[in-house]
């Protein structure tokens, strides 16, 4: 379903992803994992589309197409979603809006017709009692004074409703207590299928022990150093990520 | 071209010389000619018939306004106007309309077909000329007008033109007019009072809470009000009334230069709240043919516990010079200022509010939400001051400012003045600019950049939206989105 090839970035004349080459199977969860600042964000920026990166050599396939021309909302449009490591807020904008507006313009951008608001209600209550989230939460602007386990479940639940094909979750258990982990992985969990992939960058084991992956790369001085199995993250957990940035270095 | 910029070319076209009969003794025609003199003046106040109290205040406006300058101080710029070239009453008929919808600015018709104006409706909003038996036919609106007629005229509620009340209510207009913003005021204000075509009258009996929420729409219809509007209102003692003004649609009109004047008068324990949506023609995008908006607009709290609120959206207008203030006189009265200005393309805004503390115990709240994108200027301008009596006086006011992209411009310009030393007044401004990140975040999950900007302003400016009556808000939210378009690259 992706398929990164060859991939080289910068950000203002610095490079950050060197010849990077990763593959995700639909139905596949893999894991990336890799010590601070070998490139694990900045992957999943350009995977989305965040402008500022400059893109010196490479290609992003999603479903053999090559997204890297595409703007960030039609890559969405495409079905890719990417959960952040900081979400951002949006003062005086009440969360439930901006889920119905997403998800207006997501199924209007595939010829689709915009659900009604019964419809969209139904489907938010839904997702939003499985996430333990209140329905006062929604009708809060977006983000905006949410403690950081909130944030995550919203990031969340915000995928539950969008349903993407690839979800990339950027360091989603950072700030997260147990519970609140449980909760999110018990999301991700609940949407894991055969026609759906996820890319789940983490810098600890500890998420994956509730989100069990199919695959673990690690990566270091952006590129991908090492792919294994669920074994990978727990030799990780156990020796640390100093034979990699030794590796590199 | 922009089909307004055609027809100020076409009007300015004809020869004033085609007018071959003294325009002073023909009562019974419908024009005069460019300019201005105290003739014009007289003749305007004979064709309406007026008592000759009113002639006289004209006449005195008109002669105070040979004397005055226009005024310099805001921050706007636009070629001399020569106030001899212009029309003061009734453009000639000779003047023709566009001919079909074919003529008028493809971009103008874009809005309309965004806000889902019917096509009838479109050509009588862009001024396409049509036989008067359509215009009727599409507002069918005369049965519902009367109506609510009745509903007021039960409650005791005048409302009606300022030419009705001119003949029906004299001794209150004569009681009430100009004692706001005087005939002196200003250079605009008094070309107003010297010339001013039509507009609004509404008074509010003691007691009385107006049954519904008056609305120009109804009336507007039936005549064009043109461009010097006049409107007086006055809420009698422990009235309340809501008064709305404007229309979301961009309305076309052959006039560029629009300067109306408008005055509350609130007696003890009334209110009133005043919303305007103002949507003028801007311009094309080059700036080209956009209205200039030039009002004088003022409330006097003048009983106690009075209360005037004015909330505004201004997404309109080439230039738009507009201070909707108060002069809270009676002790303890309340006055409000709630203001969402958008600036677009080659937009000029230069607006805000004066709140004058004059009794005791007064208070006053000014939240305004300036948005610029384009090659815009957006300036906020706003005086609070305290007299000497006003003890206990208190203001809070808000300024925030919201940039789009990298040639618009946004500024606050505060005067603050408290002349004692009771007077407690708090002024918050902030500038800031749609971030990338909040961008980013909008698009990552499927939104256009136009409509992740119209989000994230919509947000900027709920608090001010929430002031406006529900059906009002949901349109002036969509305006908002259409008046962004294109400034998100």
């Amino acid at each position: 379903m992706l398929e990164v090839r060859n991939l080289s970035v910068e950000i203002h004349g610095k490079p950050i992803l060197d010849g990077l080459d990763l593959t995700v199977r639909a139905g596949e969860v893999a894991a990336i994992m890799g010590p601070n600042g070998s490139g694990k964000s900045t992957l999943s920026y350009v995977i989305a589309g965040k402008p500022d990166y400059d893109v010196v050599s490479g290609e992003v396939l999603l479903d053999g197409e090559n997204i890297l021309e595409l703007s960030p909302d039609e890559r969405a449009a495409k079905g890719l979603f990417l959960a952040f490591q900081y979400p951002v807020e949006i003062p005086g904008v009440v969360t439930m809006t901006f889920l119905k507006a997403t998800m207006n313009a997501q199924r209007r951008a595939r010829g689709l017709k915009e659900m009604t608001t019964p419809d969209f209600i139904r489907a938010e209550r839904a997702a939003a009692d499985r996430l333990n989230i209140d329905q006062e939460m929604l009708r809060r602007p977006l983000n905006v004074g949410f403690s950081g386990g909130e944030k995550k479940r919203m990031e969340i639940l915000q995928m539950a409703l969008l349903q993407p094909r690839l979800a990339i979750l950027d360091e989603t258990d950072s700030g997260l207590d147990i519970d609140a982990l449980r909760i999110v992985a018990d999301g991700v969990n609940a949407l894991r299928d055969k026609e759906r992939a996820f890319l789940v960058i983490t810098h600890y084991q500890r998420l994956l022990d509730h989100i069990k992956p199919d695959t673990v790369h690690v990566m270091s001085k952006g590129r991908i150093v090492k792919t294994g199995g669920p074994e990978l993250a727990l030799e990780l957990e156990l020796n640390g990520y100093r034979d990699y940035a030794a590796d590199a270095a | 071209m922009a089909a307004v910029q055609e027809t100020v070319d076409r009007v300015r076209s004809i020869d004033v010389g085609e007018y071959k009969y003294g325009f002073v003794s023909d009562i019974e025609s419908d024009k005069a000619p460019k300019g201005l003199s105290e003739d014009i003046v007289r003749f305007i106040s004979a064709k309406k018939g007026e008592p000759d109290w009113l002639l006289q205040w004209r006449l005195d406006a008109y002669r105070r306004w040979l004397t005055m300058d226009e005024p310099k101080w805001a921050r706007v710029e636009h070629p001399p106007i020569d106030y001899q070239d212009l029309y003061y009453f009734s453009a000639p008929k000779s003047t023709p309309g566009p001919k079909s919808l074919d003529e008028v600015d493809p971009e103008l018709l874009r809005t309309y077909a965004k806000l889902g104006i019917p096509l009838i409706e479109q050509e009588i909003l862009a001024g396409v000329e049509r036989p008067r038996v359509a215009v009727d036919a599409v507002f069918d609106s005369v049965s519902v007008a009367t109506t609510f007629k009745a509903e007021l005229a039960k409650a005791g509620v005048i409302f009606c033109s300022f030419s009705e009340a001119v003949h029906n209510h004299p001794e209150l207009v004569r009681k009430y007019l100009g004692t706001v913003v005087p005939a002196t005021d200003n250079f605009y204000a008094t070309l107003n009072s010297a010339v001013f075509s039509d507009g609004s009258f509404v008074y509010v009996p003691p007691g009385v809470r107006c049954p519904m929420e008056l609305s120009t729409y109804f009336r507007i219809n039936e005549k064009n009000t043109g461009q010097f509007e006049r409107t007086l209102i006055i809420a009698d003692k422990g009235a309340y009334v809501s008064y709305l003004e404007g229309c979301t649609a961009p309305k076309r009109d052959e006039n560029q230069l629009h300067a109306a004047v408008v005055e509350l008068v609130a007696l003890e324990d009334a209110e009133i709240k005043y919303s305007t949506v103002q949507n003028w023609y801007p311009g094309d995008s080059e700036g080209k043919g956009g209205i200039y908006n030039f009002v004088t607009k003022r409330g006097d709290c003048r009983g106690a516990r009075s209360k005037i609120s004015w909330t505004q959206v201004e997404t309109g207008s080439a230039i738009t010079w507009k201070y909707p203030s108060c002069i809270l006189r009676g002790d303890k009265s309340r006055g409000e200022f709630y203001s969402i200005a958008i600036s677009n393309g080659r937009q000029q805004v230069d607006s805000g509010t004066k709140m004058i503390h004059l009794g005791k115990d007064t208070t006053s709240r000014i939240i305004s939400k300036g948005i610029a994108a384009g090659h815009s200027q957006n300036t906020y301008r706003g005086q609070v001051s305290a007299h000497r009596l006003a003890t206990g006086a208190r203001n809070f006011t808000n300024c925030d400012s919201l940039l789009i992209g990298q040639n618009c411009g946004a500024h606050t310009v505060p005067y603050i003045e408290a002349k004692n030393n009771s007077a407690v007044f708090e002024h918050e401004a902030t500038t800031s600019k749609i971030s990338e990140d909040q961008l980013f975040y909008c698009l990552q999950r499927g939104l256009s950049g136009e409509e992740a900007t119209a989000l994230i302003v919509n947000g900027f400016v709920r608090d001010v939206l929430q002031q406006l009556p529900m059906e009002f808000a949901v349109e002036a939210q969509k305006l908002i989105a259409i008046s962004l378009e294109g400034s998100v690259g």
